[in-house]
């Protein structure tokens, strides 16, 4: 470059040394800054991000790679057996799935009408002065640690839930239809209702701030003009704010759902931990994550130990497939507003 | 009136009233386990809590060595993931912007934000337990740096994007070259920010238990080497609170009361820092 500003100079009769002084240098090379200082911060920088992107794909092959056995041994009907016999080395994935997936689903039924009240209080009702406070206390609930709403449901929840709530279940629902078989049993407190209902305490954090987030970024235009026109507050929410901003909510509602597939202590002190498929939501079950946390360092077997590594794969494909539904929606909602607004 | 309206009316009264009552539900769970935490912790806190060992079941002791392990492999995961998640957080603001490189990464990156953290746990377990063959202190510490840099990352790229581009390109103008622009002018803009967001990692993973289980596992001794099992706070609240010796219950609930704490206050800490020091 230097070389090519020189030659189109030809007038300039100064010494050699003295026209090369008058050159300006360009801005990569003044004070020792050189080209490649600035191209090797970009690559490092980029390295740490494909580190990131390949955490997820090391992950899967990793828990694929050792799982590699079971897979062999018990082939597509690990999937749909629910036999866990250690003793025998016969395992089947079917009890702790049905587990997991009973239990989140428990903890959504009561999370996202929770959560939805708390965002609408949030939104629509609260204090302005309240706003903050009362968003970090609900905030502060995602934040207490797993192990501790563990301790609480095993010692003190559990006991209340036996004594009172579920007595009272099995008389209000217990001679129903369908949904009767669902609330009879002994009322212990622990079990897959016991996990299901502090799942939902622990999810009700993450759906609400997402819901008052979705929510906050109605244009106050649409609601100035339903409030115009007479509508209530709840016509408001119900007919303009939850219309506008359902595919954030359902965005919401699947990072809860992703977030209560995975949650490990609360369940494994709660469930009860029996590999066993039964209808009444009083029994003992067992969830992927409590499965894992209660065998895993006991496992001697290599073949036991890959069928736990198995159970963990199922859990990490099927939280990655919800969660990747989650970010695709909450973006959808995300790309509308610069439309809309 | 007419009765339509009037029914309108008892509807979002009604509604408004329970949205009140979800409100209150949340909080009552909240301070139903606050209060249980501070009652039943409160009595397990002593000076011996941070002076002894934890004991064979039937005698006195404390909680000295899975305090000290816990500090320690929070700090080295600490001090693993925040380079990593910083770096990455740089490219996704300041070169990726919106390349396929850094929108995927982007994505998966808010995926592992909230995958299981038991799966980081299996996944340090199969590649680095397993091969070397032991459980120790720096498996935890690698299993809870892959829960904090999702989280480093992801505050990094969002404060770094807040910074307003007449700031970049004044440093530019004066001729300073991008990486120490980034560094010296950027990033440095955003400081309160970044610390923010390493401080909540330090809160989440402070809580852990799943994570540890399979890697740091426990140590019943003092031990302060890194490359052997090593006792953590949360796996021996896990071990003590499921026992059926009532002295290991009782250190279990104050080992949880000094967790909770930790991370509830590191919490309130981290949310006043930011607010004050965002963006100025």
């Amino acid at each position: 470059m230097t070389t090519a500003t020189a030659s189109m100079q030809p007038t300039i009769t100064a010494p050699e040394e003295l026209r090369a002084e008058r050159q300006p240098t360009p801005p990569s090379e003044r004070r020792g800054a050189a080209p490649w200082q600035d191209a090797l911060f970009e690559r490092t920088t980029m390295f740490f991000a494909v580190f990131v992107l390949l955490l997820l794909v090391a992950i899967i092959g990793a828990l694929l790679w050792t799982a590699v056995p079971a897979f062999q041994k018990f082939g597509i009907a690990f999937f749909f057996t629910d036999v866990w016999d250690p003793v025998k080395l016969d395992f089947g994935a079917l009890a702790p799935i049905y587990g997991t997936l009973v239990t989140s689903a428990i903890a959504l039924l009561i999370g996202v009408p929770v959560s939805f009240g708390i965002a609408l209080f949030l939104t629509e009702m609260c204090p302005v002065i309240l706003k903050r406070p009362l968003g970090t206390a609900v905030e502060l609930l995602a934040a207490v640690p797993s192990i501790i709403y563990g301790m609480w449901g095993l010692f003190v929840f559990a006991p209340v839930f036996g004594d009172y709530v579920q007595p009272l279940l099995t008389r209000t629902f217990g001679n129903l239809w369908i949904l009767g078989p669902l609330f009879q049993g002994a009322p212990n407190g622990i079990g897959m209702l016991s996990a299901g209902f502090i799942l939902s305490i622990m999810v009700i954090p993450f759906i609400a701030s997402v819901m008052r987030d979705v929510f906050e970024i109605v244009p106050p235009v649409l609601k100035e003009s339903a409030y115009g026109i007479g509508a209530t507050t709840w016509e408001v929410v119900w007919n303009v704010v939850l219309p506008y901003t359902k595919v954030g909510v359902i965005g919401g509602i699947m990072l809860g759902l992703g977030r209560a597939l995975g949650e490990t202590m609360a369940v494994t002190f709660v469930i009860g931990n029996a590999y066993r498929i039964s209808a009444s939501l009083f029994n003992p079950g067992n969830s992927i994550a409590s499965a894992l946390a209660n065998e895993f360092n006991e496992a001697a077997e290599p073949i036991h130990r890959a069928s736990l590594i198995a159970l963990g794969l199922v859990l990490f494909l099927l939280t990655v497939i919800v969660l990747a539904c989650s970010r695709l929606l909450l973006a959808q909602l995300a790309k509308g507003e610069g439309h809309k607004t | 009136m007419n009765p339509l309206y009037r029914r309108r009316l008892f509807v979002n009264r009604m509604n408004l009233v329970m949205s009140l009552l979800t409100m209150a539900f949340g909080m009552v769970f909240l301070l139903w386990i606050l209060w249980v935490l501070f009652a039943t912790g409160l009595a397990a806190l002593s000076p011996a809590l941070f002076t002894e060992m934890t004991p064979p079941p039937g005698s006195a002791g404390g909680l000295a060595n899975p305090i000290y392990g816990s500090i320690v492999i929070v700090f080295v995961a600490t001090f693993i993931s925040t380079p990593i998640g910083i770096l990455a957080g740089i490219y996704l603001a300041e070169y990726g912007k919106d390349g396929w490189i850094a929108r995927l990464t982007r994505f998966i990156n808010d995926i592992l934000l909230s995958a299981p953290s038991i799966i980081m746990g299996l996944f340090v377990y199969t590649v680095y337990v397993a091969q070397v063959g032991h459980f120790s202190g720096w498996a935890g510490s690698f299993a809870l740096g892959l829960i904090a840099i999702p989280v480093v990352v992801r505050t990094t790229e969002n404060m770094l994007r807040l910074v307003p581009a007449s700031l970049r390109e004044a440093a530019v103008a004066l001729g300073a070259p991008m990486w120490q622009v980034i560094l010296r002018v950027t990033l440095k803009a955003v400081r309160g920010g970044v610390i923010t967001g390493i401080l909540l990692a330090v809160a989440r993973m402070s809580g852990e238990t799943a994570p540890l289980l399979f890697t740091a596992l426990n140590n019943q001794f003092w031990s302060v080497d890194m490359n052997a099992p090593m006792a953590n706070l949360p796996v021996v609240i896990f071990q003590f609170a499921l026992s059926p010796f009532d002295d290991w219950r009782l250190l279990a609930w104050g080992g949880a009361l000094l967790i909770t704490l930790t991370v509830l206050v590191i919490n309130i800490l981290a949310r006043s820092v930011f607010r004050q020091t965002a963006v100025r």
